[in-house]
């Protein structure tokens, strides 16, 4: 114990250092990031220490991709899309730079997740993404109504008929095809079976349609759904059900059996950034235990920082050990790289049974 | 002298042509040639019309590209049927005060942005809204009514968010009609009918097919309130632009669509001044 917080301080000394050591030329950080990964605490404290000034803009791993392609990765300095979003993109657009590691204090993350992240992120032999926040998708229910619903396709069972509400997006997609015992990301690399796996899901979809009370596509109106009980059972993050936890005790996360879907959001460099000391300032700056257990508290995530859950309140992690008991964690299944390509036998699907009565 | 004019005529020129050209010329002809390239493999494009026949190839595009017309067809009539006793009523009944304060209301609810007043229809016509809540409290209904998320909410959201757009045209043109024409169609026997028939709309229709083009554009790109208001089988065709540009990062097949859009439109305001006998310039000046 007493040794783990003595290497946390050095490096957090050494980080300092280093951040200091550089020429103190103030930069701007144009960072394009999710909702709560950059609360206004951390960007002041972050502006009080280094002199960089930081512009945020909120966005989606979609838009982030988008953006960034449409300008061929200028407009921002660091961007945080899902590890999975990350080599694709890079073959098919070169939207990001490498990330030079030796600029980055690798001791502050938890060593598997940033091997992890590293390998998922290589492309050519460079390394295009360091992991910052993770966290999982699963069913947001409320267990009074809807204590039936142990998996994705339960929700197609009619206790829960006409109050159930999920996401047209890939979530779902493989949600139900992990569900219906099949294994999409083996599949991954194989477009003739993938197609089969997504014809199977989309059968089951336009089945279970009638039960849908409406496709929720923002998180304020899923929260809606959910608190004025139109409905009970929904395909969603596990941060959504220990919000709407905390005004109604009945509604929580539930990992599904077939395995809650693991994400971990990134770190990457755009390809025209213009201010990587900057980046690289902020990165190190944020994977301090302390600075990501003020993240953890805005974003309701935790993140790949090694210590920080010791910072993180009782009460979000009594909410995530009730999520998740032990063999739910094992369970997990992290999303593996999307090779490019497949979006498009994903959007026919998703676009079929949207149009389906 | 003659320089001189010459120098004022291209300066004059100038901000129009780089207008024309910049923010819609070089854009469109952009989107074009997007829209003919053909992904063949990891950054990899050749030249084809492929795009162009997948749209035409597949059922789903093609029902949700004549859904999205008809709907917006519907809802320019809609909106000229509620618009025009409206602007008749503030053009010709209403006096003084009473007429700038109802133009006013017409002009209020767009103060606010379109996102808040399509939460404000979301508001009152979900489950646990208002309009539910007040039938179950007359004793009209047993349970919660719900009215949201359908195809009749896209309506209702396209006509209200449209409406401005119908009635100042139409007032502009019926108050340029003179009262003594229409006092005059009374003295010779006419009645209120054939009057309206006979004289009002007839010198309503540039006002009327303004109007009409106006909205009738706006439904048709609108984003936000079939998004929004719409339900599970709602598709609207800027939705599928959207996503094939977004969520699919296919900017090919959504530049395709974003070019059957345009002519879609273009041809519909062109058939409909061909068949009501109007011609553009008639209408916009």
């Amino acid at each position: 114990m007493k040794t783990t917080s003595n290497q946390v301080t050095l490096a957090t000394a050494i980080a300092g250092l280093l951040a200091l050591s550089q020429p103190a030329a103030a930069e701007t950080l144009r960072l394009l990031t999710w909702g709560g990964y950059a609360p206004e605490n951390v960007v002041a404290k972050f502006e009080e220490e280094t002199g960089h000034s930081v512009e945020v803009t909120l966005s989606n791993n979609e838009e982030m991709i988008a953006k960034l392609r449409a300008t061929g990765g200028g407009g921002f300095d660091l961007a945080q899309p899902s590890q999975d979003r990350i080599a694709g993109p890079q073959a098919e657009f070169g939207i990001y730079k490498p990330i030079d590691l030796s600029k980055i204090d690798a001791s502050q993350f938890i060593p598997s997740m940033l091997e992890a992240t590293k390998a998922n992120t290589t492309v050519d032999g460079n390394v295009y993404g360091v992991p910052h926040v993770w966290g999982t998708s699963g069913l947001v229910l409320n267990t009074a109504e809807a204590g039936m619903v142990k998996d994705y396709t339960d929700l197609c069972a009619p206790e829960v008929a006409g109050k159930v509400s999920y996401r047209l997006r890939r979530p779902t997609l493989i949600g139900f095809a992990f569900s219906m015992g099949m294994d999409p990301f083996a599949a991954y690399g194989d477009e003739a079976a993938y197609t089969e796996i997504m014809e199977k899901v989309e059968a089951k979809l336009i089945e279970c349609k009638p039960n849908v009370k409406a496709y929720w596509s923002g998180g304020d109106e899923l929260m809606n759904l959910m608190r004025s009980g139109e409905a009970v059972a929904a395909m969603a993050w596990d941060t959504g059900g220990w919000k709407l936890n905390e005004d109604n005790a009945d509604v929580t996360f539930v990992a599904p059996t077939s395995g809650a879907l693991g994400w971990i959001d990134t770190f990457v460099l755009p390809a025209k950034g213009s201010a990587d000391d900057a980046a690289y300032d902020w990165i190190n700056f944020v994977m301090r235990p302390e600075v990501s257990a003020m993240i953890t508290e805005a974003a309701g995530n935790f993140t790949a920082s090694k210590g920080a859950d010791e910072f993180a309140s009782d009460e979000l992690k009594a909410k995530y050990q009730a999520s998740f008991p032990p063999e739910a964690v094992d369970n997990i299944k992290w999303y593996p790289p999307v090779p490019a390509g497949l979006e498009v036998i994903e959007g026919g699907v998703l676009d079929r049974v949207k149009a389906a009565n | 002298m003659q320089a001189a004019h010459r120098l004022g005529f291209v300066l004059l020129l100038t901000p129009l042509l780089l207008w024309l050209s910049l923010l819609i010329l070089i854009p469109h002809v952009d989107m074009f040639l997007v829209s003919l390239r053909e992904r063949v493999g990891v950054g990899e494009y050749a030249t084809s019309l492929a795009n162009y026949r997948s749209f035409i190839d597949e059922p789903l595009y093609l029902w949700t590209f004549a859904r999205t017309a008809v709907m917006s067809v519907m809802a320019t009539a809609l909106t000229l049927l509620i618009g025009f006793p409206v602007a008749y009523y503030i053009a010709k009944m209403a006096r003084g005060r009473v007429r700038s304060a109802l133009f006013l209301l017409c002009l209020v609810p767009f103060w606010v942005s379109e996102l808040v007043r399509t939460f404000g229809w979301m508001i009152l016509l979900r489950e646990t809204g208002l309009f539910s809540s007040l039938l179950q409290w007359a004793g009209l209904v047993d349970g919660p009514v719900e009215m949201l998320y359908n195809d009749v909410a896209i309506m209702v959201g396209l006509v209200y968010t449209s409406m401005l757009f119908m009635v100042v045209p139409l007032v502009t043109t019926l108050d340029s009609l003179d009262d003594s024409v229409i006092e005059a169609g009374y003295d010779l026997g006419g009645s209120g009918p054939s009057i309206l028939r006979e004289i009002v709309i007839p010198h309503a229709m540039p006002g009327i097919v303004s109007g009409s083009i106006v909205v009738f554009m706006l439904s048709l790109g609108n984003y936000l309130t079939p998004i929004m208001l719409g339900g599970k089988d709602s598709l609207w065709f800027t939705e599928l632009i959207y996503s094939q540009f977004i969520v699919r990062f296919n900017w090919e097949l959504g530049a395709a669509f974003g070019f059957m859009l345009l002519i879609l439109s273009s041809v519909i305001v062109w058939g409909t001044l061909r068949l009501t006998g109007q011609t553009l310039e008639k209408t916009m000046g």
